[in-house]
């Protein structure tokens, strides 16, 4: 069974068409990139994918449960669902620790001594293993979004989202969070990544998705997709971004 | 000096009369301001309406005229009996729970979207994301402004003398009647007045310290 499969998804802003019609699915421990131009509608196409928006129409499943579905409780599907902001969003008002403990405790997850057990095990892996204790706004942009990553792991979720994750970065900080989803990746984590690092999709994915104007325009392994785009559109955006 | 010395005992009743009256109005206020905050959120828009209506009622209303009207008002019926110690502490706590209303609903939506998404996405729910994550941030931020509210709020309390509440403005002024020296009574008051607010505004710096926004 898919990891996530998604059926006829739309999306409207008011007037505004952003997803027409996308249907895809995502395998366990498959690695998919979502590319495209801004104002595409990949974030929002991701965005769907936990209910962040809501589906104007179609479906999302999420190890085979509907997410739409009144019946099925959106909030423990978004614990199996971890997600990685722009932004990073961390929580400004707690140590890098609390920002990891408060989910699984808070959710009954775990008592919050083996939840800090691992949360520092999540730290280490990630390389911050020192910074526990410190505060969101003492962090450098990398090091705020690789403790994000760990945040979102220390829900055990199924799947990871990825929106945009190193484009707030500076330059030389962008490697290790890369690295850090390089890492993932490998240990077999189903993970769906909006970017723009395109070397980072050739070299992770085992699958490229372009989207443009609401639509999946092409989608196909990173070699063939990058090395022989079969459609005008996806080789006028490879063209401007390559 | 004598005067003073010899009124103190009065004075010193007024004054817990005052900080009484003022810490359960402060409190009920600021549970008002917090129900009327998030009613004014909710998505449903006849809950928006109803904190709408409240706050604007009160906000365009003069404080005297809702001591009156709940007063003297409510008390026109005979189903309600209400002291005036009661009436005084329900009109501070409304009268301070639109303000904070207002506060609170502004500290709240001042919070980047981006953390309720980030909470949201891990499985919390609307109200564990309010608990743990939005109104904390808030109230930080919001702290200056509600000790401004408080501060307004105990200066308020004064107004409660002209219902017969004995409070410190009330006992002055019937040490006055009875000294006919208006002059050391009111000085007398107004620096007692002005220490208890400066201890308030201590606190709240104290408070701002302690909980720096990082």
């Amino acid at each position: 069974m898919s990891m996530i499969q998604v059926k006829n998804l739309k999306k409207s802003f008011g007037n505004l068409e952003v997803i027409k019609d996308i249907t895809t699915a995502v395998e366990p421990s498959e690695v998919v990139c979502v590319i495209g131009s801004s104002g595409s509608g990949k974030s929002t196409f991701l965005r769907c994918l936990n209910r962040l928006e809501e589906l104007s129409g179609g479906h999302v499943y999420i190890d085979g449960v509907d997410i739409t579905d009144p019946k099925n409780n959106i909030n423990e599907i978004r614990q199996k669902v971890g997600m990685v902001f722009q932004h990073f969003n961390l929580f400004p008002h707690m140590t890098v620790l609390e920002n990891l403990i408060l989910a699984p405790v808070k959710l009954g997850k775990l008592k919050s001594e083996p939840a800090e057990k691992k949360a520092l095990g999540l730290l280490e892996k990630v390389g911050l293993g020192a910074k526990a204790k410190a505060y969101p706004g003492e962090l450098s942009g990398g090091q705020k979004q690789r403790v994000a990553i760990a945040r979102a792991l220390a829900m055990d979720p199924k799947v990871m989202l990825f929106d945009e994750p190193t484009s707030a970065l500076d330059p030389e900080m962008v490697g290790d969070v890369l690295g850090v989803m390089k890492e993932l990746a490998k240990e077999g984590m189903t993970m769906v990544v909006v970017t723009h690092e395109m070397g980072f999709a050739a070299e992770v994915a085992d699958r490229v998705l372009f989207i443009d104007e609401g639509y999946i325009v092409e989608e196909n392994v990173p070699k063939e997709l990058f090395g022989n785009p079969q459609q005008v559109r996806t080789k006028a955006f490879l063209s401007k971004v390559l | 000096m004598e005067t003073i010395i010899e009124s103190l005992p009065m004075l010193w009743e007024g004054l817990k009369m005052t900080l009484y009256i003022f810490v359960i109005a402060i409190v009920l206020g600021f549970l008002i301001g917090l129900v009327m905050a998030l009613l004014r959120l909710a998505p449903l828009k006849i809950l928006n309406w109803i904190a709408k209506i409240f706050v604007d009622a009160i906000r365009g209303t003069p404080f005297i005229v809702q001591l009156f009207f709940i007063y003297f008002g409510l008390n026109s019926f005979s189903w309600v009996s209400l002291d005036n110690v009661w009436a005084g502490i329900i009109t501070v706590a409304i009268n301070a729970g639109a303000y904070f209303a207002e506060i609170i609903r502004a500290g709240i939506q001042s919070i980047d979207k981006g953390q309720t998404e980030a909470a949201r996405s891990l499985g919390l729910n609307q109200s564990q994301n309010m608990r743990f994550i939005i109104l904390p941030q808030a109230f930080r931020r919001m702290l200056p402004t509600i000790t401004n509210q408080a501060i307004i709020s105990l200066k308020d309390t004064s107004l409660l003398s002209i219902i017969g509440v004995a409070d410190l403005t009330q006992r002055g002024r019937v040490i006055v009647s009875a000294t006919f020296d208006p002059f050391t009574i009111y000085l007398a008051l107004g620096v007692m007045y002005f220490i208890i607010i400066y201890l308030l505004s201590l606190l709240s710096g104290y408070l701002e310290r302690r909980f720096v926004l990082r």
